[in-house]
């Protein structure tokens, strides 16, 4: 439902970046040192059905969820192997009913709590209760900055009332509040306004993060795929408001990397800094990991730790540091800058995840992926695929909302 | 918007945000700054200042503190220490008690 730390991520840089300063301590040999934060995907269901969902199109069933105490004791491997902080995510994770618990139990292990929702599920008693846990963060996604545009990409009508009523009781609590839009060619002329609704939410933090296509958001890439002059326009509007809101609302812009020269480093590199774990227990490089055919991911259900999944596990060695490349990465100044960009989105485009991601202008097939995405976002389709249990269902003309929100649950 | 964008002075109280969390980082062995979706380290000069940002003490006094103990000249102590905290105001990590934000 967010694409919170699927890559891109811009970590400030300069001499205060705690990442950089972090891996400086660490030896060469330990390329990958201990990782900072993990994305805990504790459920898949989710009463939105965005088309841009940055889940697996096999979506993990509620039944095959891991119980209160497998997440807890996962809460407690992970702040003994270092871990700083969690992101508490989903589909959404607040379907869990234990998610105060949980919380709690990752404020008692010393964790830094990040809360990823769509905010549709709370109400104000049970997110003061999630304040009272410890929790240190709430990101909320919106869809649009009013609700015709918005409730229509969420597929779930009143979502974003519900959206904006929940962002004004975080900051009733105090606590602090990301918005985060995720954006595309159907909702990108609304940023202005979706700035000033963040500034207007007295929201600590702004995520502009274009759309990045796996998964679902790959099946709907010709819906959703902006124009060059769209992505142009939208550079001008977030350089204007970083320096105009420059300590006041910190704006981070995620890039459509399908138009810029270099691939995004994702993940800060395979398996170097982050790692996500699956409802039903996976521990996954990243959250689209599992699309990667031929990968076989341990899970927390196994007879191993944490600690030696992530030191050891063949999925997570397979694609990190730089030995793995094939040309041009292998001898290109920028292996170390991008880690050749993204897997998923190798294999995805390439049919091979240890090919140089098409989104570098260095790959081979680059010109025609470009230009493939640049022919989409000028067509005429504009219908969503919505994410949903039942492998996905087509928007028509005369939706019945109530008969596809059954579909929703596991 | 009380208590952000602010311009650090001597008069300045500031403190860290509810959502900046300085912490000793045992498995590291280093101080560290928790913030969504960031982790800051930083320096020990650094960590030494936001130790005493706890929105009572002023930028004067924690200046005044810093040359006693380091027995240096103040006047560039205060001016590093400005310096140093409106940075980390600037990126969102520091804030300042609320009754002076008028």
């Amino acid at each position: 439902m967010s694409d919170t730390l699927a890559g891109t991520k811009t970590a400030t840089a300069g001499p205060t970046d705690g990442l950089a300063v972090l891996e400086q301590t660490r030896s060469a040999a330990e390329t990958y040192g201990i990782p900072l934060a993990v994305l805990l995907e504790i459920t898949h269901r989710c009463p939105l059905q965005c088309p841009y969902c940055s889940n697996p199109v096999e979506l993990d069933r509620g039944s095959t969820e891991l119980t209160t105490e497998e997440w807890k004791k996962v809460l407690g491997e992970l702040a003994q192997l270092g871990v700083l902080q969690i992101h508490f995510s989903g589909g959404e994770p607040t379907a869990r009913k234990d998610i105060v618990e949980l919380v709690q139990h990752a404020t008692d292990v010393g964790l830094y709590s990040n809360l990823i929702t769509s905010a549709v599920l709370l109400t104000r008693d049970k997110l003061a209760a999630l304040a009272d846990a410890g929790l240190s963060h709430v990101q909320i996604s919106f869809q649009g900055n009013e609700p015709v545009v918005a409730d229509r990409v969420a597929g779930l009508k009143d979502a974003h009332r519900k959206k904006l009523e929940v962002a004004k009781w975080t900051r009733e609590l105090e606590l602090p509040l990301t918005v985060n839009a995720v954006m595309h060619r159907q909702n990108l002329h609304q940023l202005s306004d979706i700035i000033q609704m963040a500034i207007d939410l007295d929201a600590d933090r702004l995520e502009v993060a274009n759309v990045q296509y796996y998964g679902w958001a790959l099946k709907n890439r010709a819906a959703l795929m902006p124009t060059i002059e769209q992505i142009e326009e939208t550079s001008r509007i977030v350089e204007e408001a970083q320096a105009r809101l420059k300590g006041t609302l910190a704006i981070d812009y995620v890039v459509p990397d399908y138009y810029a020269l270099r691939p995004k480093k994702c993940m800060g590199g395979w398996g170097r800094q982050f790692f996500n774990i699956s409802p039903a227990g996976k521990v996954l490089p990243c959250h689209a990991a599992e699309s990667i055919t031929g990968l076989e991911f341990e899970s927390v259900r196994s007879n191993h730790s944490i600690a030696w999944i992530w030191q050891n596990s063949e999925a997570f060695n397979r694609y990190r540091g730089t030995g793995w490349m094939p040309e041009p990465c292998k001898t290109c100044e920028f292996r170390e800058a991008d880690f050749g960009g993204c897997r998923c989105q190798a294999f995805a485009l390439t049919g091979d995840a240890g090919n140089t991601d098409p989104a570098c202008t260095l790959s081979p097939l680059h010109d025609e992926i470009f230009k493939q995405a640049m022919r989409e976002s000028e067509g005429r389709e504009s219908r969503f695929l919505y994410r949903n249990f039942a492998g996905g269902t087509l928007e028509t003309g005369d939706r019945q909302d109530e008969r596809q929100d059954k579909r929703n649950g596991a | 918007m009380a208590g952000r964008n602010i311009s650090v002075s001597e008069t300045s109280r500031p403190k860290l945000p509810r959502h900046a969390k300085l912490k000793f980082d045992e498995t590291r062995q280093v101080w560290v700054i928790l913030a969504p979706e960031r982790v800051l380290a930083p320096d020990e000069i650094a960590v030494e200042v936001l130790q005493l940002c706890d929105g009572v003490r002023s930028v004067a006094e924690m200046a005044d503190m810093l040359a006693a103990k380091y027995a240096a000249p103040r006047k560039a102590i205060a001016t590093d220490v400005v310096a140093m905290l409106q940075d980390l105001a600037d990126k969102g990590f520091l804030t300042e008690a609320r009754e002076n934000t008028a």
